[in-house]
């Protein structure tokens, strides 16, 4: 009887993980489609908005400063190191502002939210819903969707695409003055390359997928967070799945719509 | 000591709840009167916070019916229901602070939610409503930087900011020093006195209720097992008020 359910327990096991995958992709969707709903009707949250807004993106102009220079700082040498063997020095400039703004940008940056802002949005709903903060606004009759969900959504959002930019941004400087004062690249060959190769679209195709990823960090994290129980280990638990899940997805949607944005260019 | 008389404000119908199998609710029905302060006794982990969330619509029950003046808002849709929490305020029993606001903000949450005031208005409102629990004092401060009994006066005047027509205290004064449990009590029977309000408490402190409330009632192994105004409690015979009331370890409430 012990062997049959432990065997029984293993053949199930990747079903239990499918429907548990499913059920949390159900309840994530839900919750998406509710805080969109709530987005555009009134009461507007516009200061809750603006809060967020400053937490996600102000707040993390100068993470993206330091992360973006020195992504395009070590991009500059790896590119400099790859094209010397065929003499291409002058397409570092090129190379680094393609890597930028199509991937490094958008995903690196997106990364270095999740760790930042992600995890502060899972533990804080988190230990609102542990310590009855959440069924506090319940009982006031405040939509805690509304007032708790959506603005987070709408700011992770509209900020990323920025954040990504700054972050390409402050890569291309650095990459600029390594290329420059330590690799001998002529100031004027950097910035043809840029100039030649870099086509308006590869800005918009990585601020695109900044949007996409703003959405789900945010929807992950406040998914997860929202819906913690367990007190402060559950907290725990809710935030590190919030970071886990957030990043892979970020990854695995990159992916998916970079072989998109391939075929249509 | 059968029902409270008089209309009611809420009247409970064989609520039942239950959580991965134990019985917390089990065929709970009561009444209670519109405008009086009713007190809900039991011991810790009865089922009293759970009956409390039921009524401000928090939880379902899985069967059985609760009206609130009148409206049952078992299976009513989050819009009505708002409608009617609009008219509650709810100490909870942990006061449930917002803990990224300040003292003064908590208190202005309500307010500043449903009704349309001037600043200067709100704050007015908001430092008689802190003044009144003796936080005054305390206007920025944060809840972390509270102690247990500032928090949940702190708590009781966010329930009281909109001078609603039910207001729910979970457990209003455990953890609270002597001095400070008298205060609180007199406030509930101050803003009482001022308004037409129907109070309910949910408490331990059999003395300090009986001195406070209209009717007692004793919620025990998931049922209103006795009830009474505080005379006929004081007097009553039954083993588990006796129990509840002389804090003696003998009788129907053990520890199986
Ligand atoms: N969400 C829940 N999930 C599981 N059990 C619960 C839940 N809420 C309450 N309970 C159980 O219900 C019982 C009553 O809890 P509660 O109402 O908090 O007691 P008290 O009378 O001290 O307020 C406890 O045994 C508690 O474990
Ligand atoms: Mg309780």
């Amino acid at each position: 009887m012990r062997t049959l359910s432990f065997f029984s327990s293993i053949l199930l096991a990747p079903f239990e993980l499918v429907r548990f995958c499913l059920d949390e992709l159900g309840t994530a969707l839900l919750l998406l489609v509710r805080s969109l709903m709530r987005m555009v009707l009134p009461p507007y949250r516009v200061g809750e908005f603006v809060r967020q807004l400053d937490f996600v993106g102000a707040q993390t102009v100068l993470l993206m400063v330091l992360t973006g220079a020195f992504t395009g700082m070590v991009s500059a040498l790896q590119g400099y190191n790859g094209m010397h063997r065929y003499g291409a020095e002058s397409m570092v400039g090129a190379t680094v502002a393609l890597a930028l703004s199509r991937e490094l940008g958008p995903v690196i940056g997106a990364l270095m939210v999740v760790a930042r802002v992600g995890s502060a949005m899972a533990a804080e709903l988190g230990s609102m819903r542990n310590s009855q903060q959440i069924d506090a606004l319940v009982s006031m009759a405040v939509d805690p969707i509304q007032y708790l969900i959506s603005p987070r959504i709408f700011a992770a959002t509209v900020a990323l695409p920025f954040l990504a930019l700054i972050f390409s941004f402050a890569g291309m400087v650095g990459a600029y003055v390594v290329s420059t004062a330590y690799l001998g690249i002529d100031a004027g060959t950097f910035m043809a390359g840029v100039r030649d190769y870099l086509d308006p679209s590869d800005i918009t195709q990585g601020l695109i997928k900044s949007v996409v990823f703003g959405l789900l960090m945010a929807l992950v994290s406040c998914h997860k967070g929202y819906y913690a129980t367990g007190g402060s280990r559950g907290v725990a638990a809710a935030t590190t799945e919030a970071v886990v899940v957030a990043s892979v997805l970020i990854l695995v949607s990159d992916y998916l719509m970079t072989t998109l944005m391939f075929r249509s260019t | 000591m059968s029902g409270s008389p008089g209309i009611p404000m809420i009247r409970l119908e064989n609520v039942c709840k239950h959580y991965n199998g134990q019985q917390v609710l089990d065929g709970v029905s009561f009444e209670i009167r519109k405008g009086s302060i009713t007190t809900i006794m039991g011991r810790s982990g009865g089922g009293k916070s759970v009956l409390i969330r039921h009524m401000i619509g928090l939880e379902a029950p899985d069967s059985g019916a609760i009206y609130i003046d009148g409206e049952n808002i078992v299976g009513m849709g989050s819009r009505e229901l708002n409608r009617i929490r609009r008219r509650f305020g709810v100490l909870f029993q942990d006061a449930a602070l917002f803990d990224s606001l300040t003292v003064e903000e908590n208190v202005a949450f309500p307010i500043r939610e449903h009704l349309r005031l001037r600043e200067k208005q709100v704050r007015a409102i908001v430092h008689d409503k802190l003044d009144k629990v003796g936080m005054g004092e305390h206007l920025h401060k944060f809840p972390n930087e509270l102690s247990g009994g500032m928090r949940k006066r702190v708590g009781l005047a966010r329930a009281l900011a909109l001078d609603p027509d039910l207001v729910f205290f979970d457990e209003p004064t455990s953890g609270l020093d002597p001095i400070t449990r008298g205060v609180i009590y007199d406030l509930i029977l101050d803003t009482h006195r001022e308004m037409d309000t129907t109070y309910v408490l949910v408490s331990h402190d059999i003395h300090g209720v009986l001195n406070v409330s209209d009717w007692v009632m004793m919620l025990f192994k998931g049922r209103i097992a006795v009830q009474g105004t505080p005379e006929e409690i004081r007097s009553s015979t039954d083993p588990l008020i006796q129990q509840f009331t002389a804090v003696s370890g003998h009788g129907p409430l053990s520890m199986d």
